[in-house]
């Protein structure tokens, strides 16, 4: 696993903290209040992150899962469009695209208006782009697996040998 | 460690350091022949360099290198750039196998006698039967390891075979047990019991299950008579003017090519890296690529039958604790047409991490649904179903010219269509796998198509005739001596079961016969 590579002490004189600062953050148990963190884009204006946020919530909705997880997804997306001018124009005409399926931005879409809006986008290469990258992103990251009950490396604490590896205890017999 | 001239004909070359390759030149190098191992992939520790990371250890271990895909099977599309989920390291498959050792059923090599002929499909009998193999069946589970053989305990059932344990029973199903996993259930061969880690996809952080990196290799190496270049990609195999092969052209990890001469090579790239090796070597006398005087080298790729079936349940199951694969169901493994289908398949636990579950449940799946279901991972328990598939002439591995890989070699295409009876047995096995679960209890069942093949099979068939495929029953070439191919390309027809053991069984039983040609002076 990679360790955090900001320290507490960096957050606190930066002033703000990225999306995915703050989740490194949270991972090294420094603590973090909410509405600390800001998604921070580079490529990406601030509407088109805030338009593939809700987009990224549509794709893979949890409601336990607060928007933090989702704008480290942004942040990689912005990462790539950085990156590769190619993807840049990809995600900004998609926004493009989501923002004029109703004529109105598409943040302000009702959840069964923005889940139409993506799914006539099916097929496009926005479409692809996006959900390939947030499916990784998404469930790739540690702090997303408590919620789905998932343990994750088990090697330095001896393997689930002597923790619960074979302790259910709700199945009938016969 | 020993070390050879490039310019030293003496040697056998191996090409590949897997089930197949690490297996042969140990052996061989145990019996004193010097052995030169070409391995494509890097040297990792299995100490330092393997972690409990889904997607960090497919990045280390999987086999990248450009591949195209065509057909019908869902891959081609889901994954259209990886047909296959092999490994390209020193130890090759043997890091992410998950340890599941099955002989095949006597009825299985001789699919063609028993099944009768299928239309579409190219079944024909194994050129050897399980009595031949019987000998080699049994050193190869001592040199494993496996468990329920000689008398080595069973692993310890974890959460998620207890659940497909309770459903099979209720459901009357006989043969349930916790597998014959050359996973170590006590430490053995000086490697480590099982810890029930759960990442034995991701290269076995304790040992505990046999891989060639750290058995096979290192065993050879201590002899003196076996040297492994890591990071030594080869591109062609080379003849003399007599049509015997002569050696091999490599890349090393700089790109610089030379040539290894060789008395022998042995091809063990697995099914897809094998015959795109023979077929890229092609040459004035040996046109259509080394060894295929039968145009069968590349043709009837198997993948096995495969699907999932995972299942909710109201209460935990914590299936990823634990061996991912240490549970089997044997009773539909029979051959019973009144089923539908010839062959049987299968049913064996498996589990996923949360990153691979999301990749792999349903392949492009999003939205409110497909969340609902990961949102019960800790509810979840999960088995894979594996079956003989048919061989077809027409699913084969090609040469893409449109498609080069690092070296400017046309990359490999892997074209599957899949045969109206691997369907008929997948839905058999959906319905099944569904039926164990439920009657377990199950509040919903998931049919999940099948990943990028691990299981990649016949592309260099073993024939009794030349004129039906590529090699003999010991695996060497029907046109040239001393070309040998020592992996899972060389299966006839694809059995039911996982085929790490049979192709250790193979590369053991070669081992003593390319020794005993040399010693004839035969090759």
């Amino acid at each position: 696993m990679k360790k955090p590579t900001i320290t507490r002490r960096k957050f606190l004189q930066s002033g703000t903290l990225t999306a995915t600062a703050a989740l490194a953050l949270v991972t090294s148990g420094a603590g973090l209040k909410a509405q600390t963190w800001t998604l921070s884009t580079v490529e990406l204006t601030k509407h088109e992150a805030a338009t593939l946020l809700a987009a990224c919530r549509q794709f893979y909705p949890h409601d336990g899962l607060g928007d933090l997880y989702y704008a480290v997804c942004v942040e990689s997306l912005d990462g790539k469009a950085a990156a590769d001018k190619g993807v840049s124009s990809t995600l900004k005409e998609g926004v493009k695209t989501l923002d004029g399926h109703f004529s109105m931005a598409f943040v302000d879409l009702s959840d069964g208006n923005q889940l139409e809006a993506i799914k006539a986008m099916d097929g496009t290469a926005f479409f692809g782009a996006v959900r390939g990258d947030i499916v990784v992103s998404l469930y790739n990251n540690p702090l997303v697996w408590r919620h789905f009950g998932y343990e994750g490396p088990s090697f330095d604490d001896g393997g689930y040998l002597d923790r619960g590896f074979d302790d259910i205890g709700w199945l009938r017999q016969n | 460690m020993a070390k050879f001239d490039l310019s030293d004909d003496s040697v056998v070359v191996v090409i590949g350091s897997g089930a197949g390759g690490g297996t042969l030149g140990n052996e061989l190098a145990q019996k004193g022949v010097k052995v030169v191992c070409l391995e494509a992939g890097k040297r990792l520790d299995w100490q330092s360099d393997f972690v409990n990371d889904e997607w960090t250890m497919f990045g280390k271990t999987a086999w990248l290198d450009a591949r195209t895909t065509s057909g019908d099977w869902r891959v081609a599309k889901d994954f259209s750039g990886l047909p296959a989920w092999i490994c390209k390291t020193v130890g090759g498959s043997t890091l992410h196998w998950a340890g599941a050792s099955l002989r095949i059923q006597e009825h299985e090599f001789a699919a063609l006698s028993n099944y009768g002929a299928v239309d579409g499909a190219n079944l024909m009998d194994w050129p050897l039967t399980l009595k031949d193999l019987e000998p080699y069946y049994d050193k190869a589970e001592d040199k494993m390891g496996v468990t329920r053989t000689n008398g080595i305990p069973g692993l310890p059932g974890n959460n998620n075979f207890k659940v497909m344990e309770a459903g099979a029973k209720r459901l009357g199903y006989k043969n349930v047990h916790s597998g014959r996993m050359a996973i170590n259930s006590e430490a053995r061969d000086g490697r480590a019991s099982c810890l029930q880690l759960g990442f034995c996809f991701q290269g076995c952080r304790t040992g505990a299950k046999w891989s060639t990196l750290y058995t096979e290799v290192p065993k050879a190496e201590a002899t003196g008579n076996y040297e492994l270049r890591p990071e030594a990609h080869v591109l062609k195999v080379e003849h003399d003017k007599n049509g015997k092969v002569s050696g091999v052209l490599y890349a090393d990890k700089n790109g610089a090519q030379h040539i290894q001469k060789a008395r022998v090579v042995c091809v063990a790239g697995n099914s897809i890296e094998s015959p795109r090796l023979l077929l890229n070597s092609a040459s004035n006398m040996f046109s259509d690529g080394l060894g295929n005087s039968s145009g069968q080298v590349g043709r009837n790729y198997m993948r096995h039958m495969t699907g999932s079936v995972y299942a909710t349940f109201d209460k935990p199951v914590n299936m990823h604790r634990g061996t991912t694969m240490a549970g089997i169901i044997t009773d539909e493994s029979r051959h019973d047409t009144s089923r539908g289908f010839v062959g049987g398949y299968e049913m064996e636990t498996l589990s996923l991490g949360v990153p691979f579950m999301a990749a792999f449940l349903n392949p492009g799946a999003w939205g409110s649904e497909f969340a609902a279901d990961m949102d019960e991972y800790n509810h979840m328990a999960g088995m894979w179903l594996v079956g003989e598939d048919m061989p077809r002439e027409s699913n084969r591995i090609t040469l893409n010219s449109d498609v080069k890989d690092q070296y400017g070699l046309p990359a490999p295409n892997v074209h599957f269509d899949d045969h109206d009876n691997d369907m008929a047995m997948r839905n058999h096995a959906f319905k099944q796998g569904s039926a164990v679960y439920e009657a377990a209890g199950a509040t919903k069942t998931i049919e999940t198509p099948p990943y990028p093949s691990t299981h990649n099979l016949g592309t260099n068939r073993m024939s009794a005739k030349a004129s039906d495929g590529v090699v003999n029953k010991w695996g060497q070439s029907h046109d040239i001596d001393n070309l040998f191919v020592s992996d899972g390309s060389v299966f006839t027809t694809g059995a039911s079961e996982n085929p790490t053991l049979t192709i250790v069984t193979l590369a053991i039983r070669q081992a003593d016969y390319i020794a005993e040609q040399m010693g004839k002076s035969n090759i």
